[in-house]
Formats: C-alpha cells, sequence, structure tokens
C-alpha cells in the first residue's frame, strides 16, 4: 500500500520542486509513496509522514503556520501524540526549537528545546548567510544517514542560513557541518528530525537522504 | 569539513533559449536552457544561474516556464535574475521554483526595493547583481540596462549600502571584462568581497581555468560564475573543479 507524504504548505515558497524532489527519490529506492504539498489539517492527519519546509526568517514562518487554522495542533497531535515520522527542513527545522532570535525573540514548537541564534563564525573573512556546499560531521547513527559518507571526504549537502539551532541536549544533535566553529546540520530525536540544509537541493546526498526518511520507522 | 567554493554556470536567457552575448551584444543561440540545466546538474554544477537578459523590454511568461521546468529536473540551486522590479516578481520566480532571484536595475532605482524583498522573502534569497566598469583608477561605477546606462555611482559603496538593506549575496559582474575572455576584473571583486560580510560571486570575463582560481584565491570571491567557457565546451565542471581544487581551493568534488 502507497504510503501517504505531506509537504506542508503555509506559504513558505515553493514547494513544488520539493515535491519533485521526494517522488524521485520515491520512484528511485522503489517506494511506493503520495507525496502530497497541501495546507488541510486532515490531510495531514492523515498522512504517515510529515515534511515541514521553510524558508525565509523565522518570525514569518512561524505566523505562516499559525495562520493556517488548526494546523499546529494537527502537528502536535500527529507529530507528538501520534509519533509518525517527522523531517523538518531549513526554517521548517528551526521551528522546532524553543525560540527563534532572529531579529526579534519569537516561540518556536519547543520539540527540540534550543534557541535559533546568528551563526558568529571565529573567522572574520568568513561570509554570512553560510551558503553553499558543505560536509556533514555525524554525532551518532542514524537511520537518515544510511549510505551516506560523512565526515571531511564524505558527501555534501546544501546550506543557506544565517541562523543556527542550537539544541539544549547535545544528544540532540545528529550532525555538525563547521563554518568557522560547529553549526548543527541535522537534529532528531525519536520521531522527529530535522535538516538545517536543503535535501531537495543536495543532489545526490539529498535524494539519499530523503529516500532513508521514506524508509525511516523510528 | 568547510564551505566549498561554488561553479556557477549562467544560461543567459532570451525568448526561452540560452544566449551568451559578448559585451551583451551580437547574441548566439546556444540551446534549451532546461536541456542545459540537467547536463549542467549531471555535470556536478554548484547552483545555476538564469539571467533573462531581455526580459525589461519583453513577455517573460516563458521564462516562468523554464523555471518551472527546470526545479522540476533540477534539485540544485537555482538563482534567476533580469527584469526583476517588484515583490511580484520575485513571489512569482520563487513560486515557479527559483531558490534566489537576482535584482539589477530595480536595487539601482529603488533602494528600498532591496529591503522590501528581503524583508519579505528573507535575504537568502535576495541577490544583488552590480554591473561595474571602471572609471578611473581604483574606481568603478554602476552602469544598468546592460552596460547602457551609467549611474555615477561608486560600486563599493554601493555594495555596502545594499547588504546593510539585507542583500545575501552580490553578483558583481564586470563591465569591461564580461564576454573578453581576459579573466575577471580581480580588483572590483576583491574590493567588493572586502567590503561585505555576504557572499560575493565573480562574473564577466572568464577565458580559462586560472581565472576561476583567481577570482577566489585574489578576488576573494565565494563563488565563480561563467557561461561560455562551459557552454561551449571548452571546459567541463569538473575540470574546472580539478584545476580549482589543485591550487588548493576547496572544492566539492561528490
Amino acid at each position: 500500500m502507497s504510503q501517504l507524504v505531506t509537504i506542508i504548505d503555509y506559504g513558505s515558497g515553493n514547494l513544488h520542486s520539493a515535491a519533485k524532489a521526494f517522488e524521485r527519490a520515491a520512484t528511485e529506492s522503489g517506494l511506493s509513496s503520495t507525496i502530497r504539498v497541501t495546507s488541510d489539517t486532515a490531510e495531514v492527519r492523515r498522512a504517515d509522514r510529515i515534511v515541514l519546509p521553510g524558508v525565509g526568517a523565522f518570525a514569518d514562518c512561524r505566523r505562516g503556520l499559525d495562520a493556517v487554522p488548526g494546523m499546529v495542533e494537527t502537528l502536535e497531535e500527529v507529530v507528538r501524540q501520534k509519533q509518525r515520522p517527522f523531517l523538518g527542513i531549513c526554517v521548517g527545522m528551526q521551528l522546532l526549537a524553543s525560540r527563534g532570535l532572529e531579529h526579534t525573540v519569537t516561540q518556536g514548537l519547543g520539540w527540540i528545546p534550543g534557541d535559533v541564534a546568528l551563526i558568529v563564525p571565529d573567522d572574520d573573512s568568513l561570509k554570512i548567510p553560510h551558503m553553499g556546499w558543505n560536509t556533514l560531521h555525524k554525532q551518532d547513527e542514524h537511520a537518515l544517514l544510511d549510505g551516506i559518507e560523512t565526515g571531511p571526504e564524505g558527501l555534501h549537502a546544501y546550506f543557506v542560513h544565517s541562523y543556527a539551532l542550537i539544541p539544549e541536549r547535545p544528544e540532540d544533535v545528529l550532525a555538525l557541518t563547521e563554518h568557522g566553529g560547529p553549526v548543527t546540520a541535522m537534529v532528531a530525536r525519536g520521531n522527529v528530525a530535522g535538516t538545517q540544509f536543503h535535501p531537495e537541493k543536495s543532489q545526490k546526498l539529498g535524494l539519499k537522504l530523503i529516500a532513508n526518511f521514506l524508509r525511516w520507522t523510528p | 569539513m568547510t564551505l566549498k567554493t561554488r561553479i556557477i554556470p549562467c544560461l543567459d536567457v532570451k525568448d526561452g533559449r540560452v544566449v551568451k552575448g559578448v559585451k551583451f551584444l551580437d547574441l548566439v543561440d546556444a540551446g534549451d536552457p532546461v536541456e542545459a540545466a540537467k547536463a549542467y546538474d549531471a555535470a556536478g554544477a554548484d547552483e545555476l544561474c538564469f539571467l533573462d537578459i531581455t526580459a525589461s523590454h519583453e513577455d517573460r511568461g516563458i521564462l516562468f516556464d523554464v523555471v518551472t521546468r527546470t526545479a522540476e529536473a533540477c534539485f540544485m540551486p537555482l538563482t534567476v535574475g533580469g527584469g526583476v522590479r517588484k515583490v511580484e516578481d520575485i513571489r512569482a520566480l520563487l513560486l515557479a521554483g527559483a531558490d534566489k532571484v537576482s535584482i539589477n536595475t530595480a536595487a539601482v532605482t529603488n533602494r528600498g526595493f532591496v529591503k522590501e524583498a528581503a524583508e519579505k522573502f528573507g535575504g537568502q534569497c535576495v541577490v544583488v547583481a552590480i554591473d561595474a566598469k571602471q572609471v578611473s583608477p581604483g574606481r568603478w561605477e554602476i552602469f544598468t540596462h546592460g552596460g547602457r546606462n551609467a549611474t555615477g555611482l561608486e560600486a563599493v559603496a554601493f555594495a555596502r549600502e545594499v547588504v546593510s538593506l539585507g542583500a545575501g549575496e552580490l553578483l558583481v559582474t564586470s563591465m569591461d571584462r564580461d564576454g573578453t575572455k581576459s579573466g575577471y576584473d580581480l580588483g572590483l571583486t576583491e574590493r567588493i568581497a572586502d567590503a561585505v560580510s555576504v557572499p560575493v560571486i565573480a562574473s564577466g570575463g572568464v577565458g580559462d581555468l586560472d581565472d576561476l582560481v583567481a577570482g577566489v584565491r585574489d578576488g576573494h570571491a565565494s563563488a565563480v560564475l561563467a557561461a561560455s567557457i562551459f557552454h561551449f565546451g571548452t571546459y567541463t565542471i569538473q575540470q574546472a573543479k580539478e584545476h580549482m581544487a589543485a591550487a588548493g581551493l576547496a572544492m566539492r568534488l561528490d
């Protein structure tokens, strides 16, 4: 039976190409999946897996998510209570934090306790945003990273962000990257995971990670 | 682990076809942009850039179609520019599948537009394209409309200003070098890259692979943009990456 994967649409950018990346990953790995971009909470309730994307500023994304009636409550229900596999991408991952500190202090979902703060590289010549391709330093084994080479000689992920999630519990950090100091690249706790980078823009690594997510049984 | 230097092939698009102008004149048709984008995706390009070079004058609907079809086929970052003047233009391009939008003339004529765009969509997707010509030793000024119109604005001060307004990246093109194959204007690139906190893409004038190396090593650019050396098969993306890696630059080779 085909699994239903919902990519939550709350007005944060183009989700059509993200959906295409999920479709491609599903097809390439022989996983029967229906990928739906939706703002319909009933559809999210039926979903086997949930993806929360997000581009732009933290506060704008939070506002956008709150503006979809019942969506935050629905996510609490299906992700927190029903424990369905969840992936946050970029600001969609940052929203998992307790607070975002971009421009103003904004409450996050609080699923991964911590703050989203400006990256301050220890080398003045390094540019912000942290924009481009970087490698991952795995902090733990995880199904989402199966078959993905990490470390300095590993595959690259595409990042574009100025703020980063700093979890309170170090064990919530699944992978780090480096930009004048360690920067959180992935978080995971139970059925909740997030990538600061864009798997849907990360070519080889991205398609592998998406396929892993589609197979993941937390 | 370190952030890698990006190689960005740029497809100048007119009427839905790839062209490459020599100093933005004498256009030569060089193929279908979606097919070219797929080829660059497969070849390991780090990003792609579409510049709709005649967008100021002509119907742009065809560009949205090109962007949509590219975004559906290529899982890599895509920047689109040309004729971006209003918030609605940016929204339409982002919704079509662009990841970043480059603003050129409108950033010159209406600085508030850069701020509005960055506030609305986030600085990470706002690239300001700076077209500059050297007017005297150590001084470069901004030109618009494909290099036809002088503005009298000094390039480094303009770069600082648009970054303070929220631009997340600068695409710096030397109008003196564009199409000449004589290398980037390293003085211009370096001055701007050193003056701003955001990444700078060097553009205009690449003739060989050493020019790409120089853009980063001497121009302090975070990314290098080129068109004809790739479009006409003079070098492959892989050759460029290997050459730059051999010169000691951090490149993504996977």
